[in-house]
């Protein structure tokens, strides 16, 4: 559905993407993820045809980001970090108006709009202005939006940053009802690594290029399966034990650390392994499974983080109150 | 090629939206008509204490100033409204309305011309507003002359907003055409709120008069005047015939209009 090739993107002397190449089968769910001034955004602008790439081509859906810019803007929707209501007009105006941009027949967005209002909740809200909506309230008005005019692929720029844990948790579960019902391919940025795991697979971006592109499970293996730790009445003869059976133990203070791949089925064997030995019994139990966040440090050497807005960022959300207070 | 239907419901769309957002924000609305009310009435009666009747008293032809004061205070109603209209493209655009609306398939010529017909459509709703204070500062005019004047208005509105759009086309941030603006846009307010002072026909000499000439502002100010004032006065203190101003502020407006577009197509 997306295939992209050694696509680049140069602001004067700043390479801000370097040579990415990457390909999104149809009904997937793409997770791009990387931290702030990775790249994320210049390649999400140039898939949706708002910025020309300076090397390399993408196609969506057969067709080149570059010269079938309008057949590609009909088949792609989009949900950005930055608000794209009028804040001004009610929810359903909003509707009306993007109806509109997108040529949709009146009885077509009347029965799509209600689908998808329905989906979010947002039913009895349609004639409120959308200034008087909560963040969440607005962010699921987008999604609506986003997908009225039924595009093979959803784009979602950071659709989360900023809202609370159980939006967030809405919003994810909206754009996997829509990939199952509808088999909506989406491609998604974000830099919280926990978000990308309901992902089929992402790509990790870091300066530019893409560093790992596979499945999360995949990703996570890649780097050493689960850590289990036993606390027994006995460490030395319990790492003993687990040692001739050539497994990757190793003993700290609070316990006997086993380094192994599907450490959850690993446990009940290690139980019964001791409880058969005798001489030691188990008296607690740990699981820690890698996470992506784990991935992206041994990927890059370094750990991605919530990183401070910047200046800019703070004075455009403080402009943006301001113009709020004022309608 | 985008096919003719779906430009012109699109900029339809982008038209619309400023004329509902207009409608719907009173506060805007009242606020404008109070405030220009305010000033018409502020300036008039003060500034006319002082300058007396223009025309003199003796010759007969002499209006209070508040009715010279009228036709500038109109076109700087316009033009304001067309100013704030077109700041909006650069603030839609760094708050991401602009993206939702370039994703869209819709060519960027029928954004650009939605966005100055919904400018001329909010700037004119304003003016008309204001000329609700015709029959209260008692300026003779009847229908014929009301819809010349506001064929006037709409001109000059089409000039600030696309004039607008030819400065704001290629801005990104608000910073940037606020630098701007204080070269283009506040010089031109200066000078339109100038035609406010009696010169009459051509007596400033000089840079002034170079500038004013260059205003496009002043040559609506000019016809409204004289469709706004008695005959003899209004030939005393004008400058050109109003279907000459008129001819020269759709000048302007292509002149503005035609690179504006250009630049707004232009694709990053």
């Amino acid at each position: 559905m997306i295939e992209v090739e050694e696509l680049s993107r140069r602001f004067g002397e700043v390479t801000a993407v370097d040579g990415v190449s990457f390909e999104v089968e149809p009904g997937q769910l793409f997770g791009f993820v990387g931290p702030n001034g990775a790249g994320k955004s210049t390649t999400i602008n140039m898939l949706c045809t708002l910025l020309k790439p300076s090397g390399g081509r993408a196609r969506i859906d057969g067709q080149d980001i570059v010269s079938r810019r309008d057949e590609i803007r009909q088949s792609i929707g989009l949900v950005f970090q930055d608000p794209t209501l009028d804040e001004r007009l009610t929810a359903r105006q909003n509707l009306q108006f993007t109806a509109m941009l997108y040529d949709m027949p009146a009885r077509v967005v009347e029965a799509r709009s209600r689908e998808l209002l329905d989906m979010v909740a947002l039913t009895e809200q349609i004639d409120r202005p959308v200034k008087t909506f909560s963040g969440g309230m607005k962010r699921r008005l987008e999604i609506v939006l986003g997908l009225l005019h039924h595009p093979k692929v959803l784009f979602l720029d950071e659709p989360t940053l900023g809202l609370d844990p159980q939006t967030r948790r809405q919003m994810w579960d909206y754009v996997v009802h829509m990939r199952d019902a509808e088999g909506l391919t989406v491609f998604l940025t974000t830099h919280y690594m926990d978000e990308t795991e309901i992902c089929d697979r992402i790509a990790i971006i870091d300066y530019g290029q893409i560093v790992a592109c596979d499945t999360p499970d995949r990703l996570k293996a890649s780097i050493g399966g689960d850590v289990v730790t036993l606390r027994t009445t006995d460490d030395a003869v319990a790492a003993a034990v687990l040692l001739e059976r050539a497994l990757q133990v190793e003993r700290n203070g609070d316990g006997v650390r086993v380094r192994i791949e599907r450490g959850d089925e690993f446990i009940p064997q290690a139980v019964r392994l001791l409880d058969a030995d005798g001489r030691t019994t188990v008296m607690g139990v740990g699981l820690k499974r890698p996470t992506l966040d784990d991935v992206f440090v041994k990927l890059t050497g370094r750990a991605i983080r919530e990183e401070e807005p910047s200046v800019d960022e703070k004075m455009r959300s403080r402009r943006m109150q301001r113009s709020r207070r004022q309608s | 090629m985008m096919n003719w239907r779906r430009s012109i419901r699109g900029a339809y769309a982008i038209w619309l939206r400023d004329v509902l957002a207009l409608v719907q924000d009173r506060a805007r609305l009242i606020g404008t008509l109070v405030g220009n009310v305010v000033m018409l009435v502020a300036l008039g009666l003060g500034l006319g204490g002082a300058i007396g009747n223009i025309g003199g008293t003796a010759s007969g032809i002499g209006v209070p100033y508040i009715q010279f004061l009228f036709p500038t205070m109109l076109c700087v109603t316009g033009t304001m409204s067309a100013v704030q209209s077109t700041m909006s493209i650069v603030w839609d655009r760094e708050f991401g309305l602009m993206r939702k609306v370039l994703v869209a398939p819709l060519s960027r010529t029928s954004v650009a011309l939605g966005k100055v017909g919904g400018g001329v459509t909010v700037a004119v709703i304003q003016g008309m507003i204001l000329m609700l204070a015709i029959p209260f500062i008692s300026i003779p005019v009847g229908v014929v002359q009301v819809a010349a004047i506001v064929v006037l208005l709409v001109l000059v509105s089409a000039v600030v907003t696309s004039l607008g759009i030819l400065v704001a086309a290629r801005q990104t941030s608000l910073q940037g055409f606020q630098v701007i603006s204080l070269f283009v846009i506040m010089p031109l307010m200066l000078l339109t709120f100038g035609t406010a002072l009696p010169m009459s026909g051509g007596r400033a000499g000089g840079v002034l008069r170079v500038l004013s000439e260059i205003n496009p502002v002043a040559y609506g100010v000019d016809a409204v005047r004289q469709i706004a004032l008695p005959g003899q006065l209004a030939a005393s203190l004008t400058l050109h015939p109003p279907v000459i101003d008129a001819a020269i502020l759709l000048g302007f407006f292509v002149l503005f209009l035609v690179p504006g577009v250009m630049l707004f197509r232009k694709q990053d």
